[in-house]
């Protein structure tokens, strides 16, 4: 009973047990109403391929927001990561006909980017000290704007079709690439944010800067490299999405980064850092993603979808707020 | 007398116009808690932030175990056993008490799990267990985050942390301040532990009756300088307080 209790207290606290709650209710919701339609091996593949990306943009996100920070960068950067792929491979292979060393090279080269415009914020916002929401609100643009100037604003489409097979929509044991990349990038991160020294200072951090400081972690050089993380994951999601669309999709994705940052907050890692969770993020992803699926199949216009997560948004931040004020004493 | 731990004389430190201490001098010897009084701007915290490596002094000389020693930061200050509780706190408070305990000194399990950055968190709680309990600290759970506890044990764990570290001098700055009555005393009481298991404690209080009641000996500083130092037993309020207001000078046994 007494350990029932403790039990409680403890999840109370927790946003991430609300929040899969709430997944798991609208699941269950839609499937009741659909059941032919929603709850198919089908539906809930397409669900997972399509947000697959928006996991690895969210994971990363979830570190930077857990330092109490914020990247509006990630939408961009997957854009300009997808650009520089496809042109290296472009330079360097046969077009479709393009061998595997030259897919590596250009997905070496799309991580790389990613990582690059990461580690700029991080310099900046560390060294600099410019505030995270105003360095990445410049390298969205100044990402996106080249990523335009370096194809004159027209998409790459010749995307070999060896990476299109495969990771684009190849499955693994019937799952899909996407898929499996997202879960082990997910199991990965998830790890190393909860058992590592790499997550507890990022927590540190995200806590009390002060305080790290004073114990002698190098705070500015941790915030390099968690903005340097957030960017590499951000160019590896740019290489997947090329590989998806076969295309630099270069005017989609302006919402992603409110998108990711959305998942991270619904998943119950506070804006205002110190904690957070990326299974939480994960679960915080497939909310909107389940909740557009569903109305798809109900036939309700799917804009639907983006006034239910708003408000949801809004809710997760707010009763985050509860918990804090309801803790200090 | 024996030889003092920690030496320091003729500090100097200058802030623009400000000079912040004047030739300022502090001792403490192993094994005692000293108080360091002073009113406001006397350079209390000028001196202590210069006594753990935090500032450069611009001329004098510190002596521990009577070797001159430059410490380029706290790091160093640390790595010779002297730590500091800060009067903010500075505890992570969404980590619980064990994280806090352990920040930037994390252990890592062996083998490839440790390579990989892996916290070994049983051992880590297993030693704050031990560490808060060998001071008589008691909290009800150790898995909270700091930030849920009340602000006597937030004092506490703030106080264990430098006392696992610390193997010679701890350094406190205000520890009472935001404490009600009973928490106060309880931290006033885990001082007289940290003296007993051998570790120095500087007291830096603006609390009189807690400084008499708590501490061994009391140094006064005025205006940057050494004005007069007591035996706690031996002195009065009254005394303190004129030392700290200039109407008193007095130098108790040894002089500098």
């Amino acid at each position: 009973m007494t350990v029932l209790r403790a039990l409680l207290r403890r999840t109370r606290g927790q946003n991430t047990l609300w929040t899969f709650l709430v997944l798991l209710a609208l699941v269950a919701v839609f499937s009741a109403l659909r059941p032919n339609a929603f709850a198919t091996v089908f539906e809930l593949r397409s669900i997972a391929t399509e947000s697959a990306i928006l996991v690895l943009l969210a994971v990363g996100q979830t570190f930077v927001i857990v330092t109490a920070g914020i990247d509006l960068s990630v939408g961009s950067v997957l854009i300009f990561s997808g650009v520089v792929s496809a042109k290296v491979m472009g330079a360097l292979g046969t077009g479709p006909q393009s061998g595997w060393g030259v897919i590596a090279a250009g997905a070496a080269a799309g991580a790389g980017a990613g990582l690059g415009w990461g580690a700029l914020n991080g310099l900046l916002v560390a060294k600099a000290k410019v505030p995270p929401l105003i360095v990445t609100l410049g390298t969205l643009g100044m990402a996106l704007g080249i990523a335009q100037i370096l194809t004159h604003g027209v998409d790459e489409g010749d995307v070999p079709t060896r990476l299109t097979d495969s990771l684009g929509s190849g499955s693994l044991l019937g799952i899909p690439w996407l898929v499996v990349i997202a879960v082990l990038v997910a199991a990965g991160a998830a790890a190393t944010l909860a058992l590592t020294r790499f997550g507890r200072y990022t927590l540190a951090v995200g806590s009390n800067t002060e305080a790290a400081q004073r114990v002698g972690i190098r705070v500015d050089r941790h915030l390099v490299k968690v903005y340097a993380l957030s960017g590499l994951l951000a160019g590896l999601a740019g290489v997947l999405n090329l590989a998806h669309f076969s295309s630099t999709t270069l005017t989609s994705g302006t919402q992603d980064n409110l998108n990711a940052i959305a998942a991270v907050v619904l998943g119950g890692t506070s804006l205002f850092g110190g904690s957070g969770s990326v299974i939480g993020t994960v679960i915080g992803v497939f909310i909107p993603a389940v909740l557009q699926s569903g109305f798809t199949i109900l036939q309700v216009q799917s804009f639907w979808q983006t006034v239910a997560v708003g408000a949801v948004l809004v809710l997760a931040v707010w009763s985050d707020q509860l918990r804090r004020r309801r803790r200090q004493r | 007398m024996p030889e003092p731990l920690l030496a320091a004389t003729g500090l100097v430190k200058t802030f623009g116009q400000v000079q912040a201490l004047d030739g300022a001098a502090f001792t403490v010897h192993p094994g005692e808690v000293v108080a360091l009084v002073g009113d406001n701007g006397a350079g209390k915290s000028t001196l202590v932030k210069t006594l753990v490596g935090a500032i450069t002094p611009d001329a004098g000389e510190i002596l521990l175990d009577g070797h001159p020693v430059g410490f380029a930061g706290p790091r160093e200050a640390q790595a010779a056993g002297i730590e500091t509780v800060y009067q903010d706190l500075a505890l992570a408070a969404d980590l619980d008490a064990a994280a806090n305990l352990f920040l930037g000194r994390e252990q890592l399990r062996g083998g490839l799990l440790g390579a990989l950055g892996v916290l070994d968190k049983r051992a880590m709680r297993r030693r704050a267990v031990q560490a808060f309990a060998e001071l008589g600290v008691e909290l009800k759970e150790l898995d909270a985050p700091v930030a849920t506890l009340s602000g006597g044990q937030r004092q506490s764990v703030a106080i264990a942390r430098s006392v696992a570290w610390a193997s010679r001098v701890v350094f406190m700055d205000e520890p009472t301040a935001a404490l009600g009555v009973v928490q106060r005393e309880r931290v006033l009481d885990l001082i007289r532990r940290v003296r007993d298991r051998g570790v120095s404690v500087v007291l830096i209080s603006h609390n009189m009756p807690e400084v008499l009641s708590v501490a061994d000996r009391v140094e006064v500083l005025r205006l940057g300088r050494r004005v007069a130092r007591f035996t706690a037993a031996q002195t009065s309020l009254e005394e303190l307080v004129a030392a700290m207001t200039g109407a008193l000078t007095h130098e108790e046994g040894d002089t500098p």
